[in-house]
């Protein structure tokens, strides 16, 4: 589904990615892990198309597609979803109106029906319910005066009404207590455990994975895959740390 | 000064406008007044649309009697230039609350004036106003407040935003306070600012072309400013207007 080759990309003309390569298969869950500075939020809004992320050598295949030929809005018709470490702001314009609007323009660019008032609306009520976020956050301005916790959980109730193919998740298990952890652990497997969906989970703790198994383990470090395993890779790395791993 | 010279921009109410353009239409149509009974409520709207390349100046002249009050609601949109300007005068217990929006793109000059005495005690004011300019255009509101020496208990605020959607456009705001009494709240506020790179981007990464995105967030600027007029077919009026305008600016 994704096949990253070598990827390497410049901030204010400081390399960052070095070199990364990564292939990501459908119904697969890919976990990256590794220490501050290792480049992760980088490779997230990189894959994203962030503004300021340039890309500087090196390919991303995404189902058939240069995933880099694609504008950001572009990126999320194709089916790719950037769960956000500091999800934004958005005052003034409702999460609802938000989420229709976003939907209805990736379906249109598509070339699908869009959804009326009342199919959306069941279908927020679905997604919301989900993640236990209530239907009143939903009619108030995007992730204004909500907590850590509740940033995260909108975020995945995001995922689920644009049901995309690939999600690439920054960090969502920051600022999440146990039983909030479970709830958007319990949400992703519903979402994205799906043979013909795949997930690159980005994250600092072996804790998240507890709640999402993933397939297959990397470690990021110095902009690029140092290296890979399977699940037991995440509790090693809990064990021992970064620095052990990373020189073994 | 002969009446029907021509303003120069040497004129303080005139600084920021396009003595040019108002040249062909000179002199201007008298205003009109609107004088509003005591105990009256009086709701009044402009929807200033002129053809492209023309100019229209819309002087008001406004008094409001002892416990009386007016609501205005203006969209300046059309025209090389579009000038719209109240002379307001409060009495005791009375209010006056104007709510306008300028959106202008391309060599448009938008503006909204307001002078507003509150010649009497106990009276009130509100004026906000919300601007999005795009391309070379400018658009100005000057607004002064002037409280009489025995106005006391005066409550006044104007609220001024700007948004500029390139760095050629240009806002202007100029709240100026005349108070002679001296218990008085009079509240101004002015901001200047850009569309918001972070969000436009969050927008982005969930499917929003650039001008869903752009029309959404300006959109959601200016809302608020026809919430509150009373008559809804004048008010979609004034929506579709504004929603259209917008939609040509991004």
């Amino acid at each position: 589904m994704l096949t990253i080759d070598n990827l390497t990309n410049a901030i204010d003309g400081k390399a960052i990615l070095k070199g990364l390569s990564l292939t990501i298969n459908a119904g697969e869950i890919h976990a990256i892990m590794g220490p501050n500075g290792a480049g992760k939020s980088t490779l997230a809004y990189t894959l994203g198309g962030r503004p300021g992320y340039d890309v500087t050598g090196g390919t991303a295949t995404f189902d058939d597609a240069d995933l880099f030929e694609l504008e950001p809005h572009e990126r999320a018709a194709a089916g790719l979803f950037l769960g956000f470490q500091y999800p934004v702001e958005i005052p003034g314009v409702s999460n609802l109106q938000f989420l229709r609007e976003s939907l209805n323009a990736q379906k249109r660019a598509r070339g699908e029906n869009e959804l009326n008032g009342g199919e959306f609306i069941r279908l927020a009520k679905e997604k919301a319910a989900l993640l236990g976020l209530d239907m009143e956050m939903l009619k108030r301005p995007v992730n204004v005066g909500f907590s850590g916790g509740e940033k995260k959980r909108a975020e995945m109730v995001q995922m689920g009404i644009l049901d995309p193919k690939l999600a690439i998740l920054d960090e969502t298990d920051s600022g999440l207590d146990i039983d909030a952890l479970k709830i958007v652990g319990a949400g992703i497997n519903a979402i994205m455990r799906k043979s013909d969906k795949a997930v690159l989970l980005i994250t600092h703790y072996q804790r998240l994975l507890d709640y999402v198994k993933p397939d297959y383990v990397h470690v990021l470090a110095g902009g690029r895959i140092v290296k890979s395993g399977g699940p037991n890779l995440a509790l090693e790395l809990e064990r021992e740390g970064y620095a052990e791993v990373v020189a073994a | 000064m002969n009446a029907l010279a021509l303003p120069t921009r040497r004129q303080e109410d005139w600084r920021y406008s396009d003595v040019e353009a108002v040249a062909a239409i000179w002199p201007t149509p008298a205003p009109t007044r609107i004088d509003v009974a005591a105990g009256d409520v009086a709701r009044h709207h402009l929807l200033q649309d002129a053809a492209d390349g023309t100019a229209a100046v819309h002087d008001y002249v406004i008094t409001i009697a002892d416990g009386a009050r007016c609501d205005f609601h203006v969209l300046n949109i059309g025209g090389k230039l579009g000038r719209v300007t109240f002379h307001v005068t409060i009495g005791s217990q009375a209010h006056f609350e104007l709510n306008g929006a300028i959106l202008g793109g391309g060599d448009q000059t938008l503006e909204i004036i307001t002078s507003v005495t509150h010649a009497k005690p106990d009276s009130t004011s509100g004026q906000t106003i919300r601007s999005i300019l795009g391309g070379r255009a400018t658009g100005s509101y000057l607004g002064s407040i002037n409280v009489a020496r025995d106005a006391q208990r005066t409550d006044a605020f104007q609220s001024v935003k700007a948004m500029l959607l390139d760095r050629t456009a240009t806002a202007n705001a100029k709240p100026e306070l005349e108070i002679f009494a001296d218990d008085v709240k009079c509240a101004h506020g002015a901001t200047v600012g850009e569309l918001d790179k972070a969000a436009l981007f969050y927008m982005a990464s969930r499917g929003m072309d650039p001008a869903t995105a752009k029309t959404l967030l300006l959109r959601s600027f200016v809302a608020g400013v026809f919430d509150d007029v009373a008559d809804e077919a004048v008010r979609q009026a004034l929506e579709a207007a504004a929603i259209a305008k917008l939609e040509a600016l991004v």
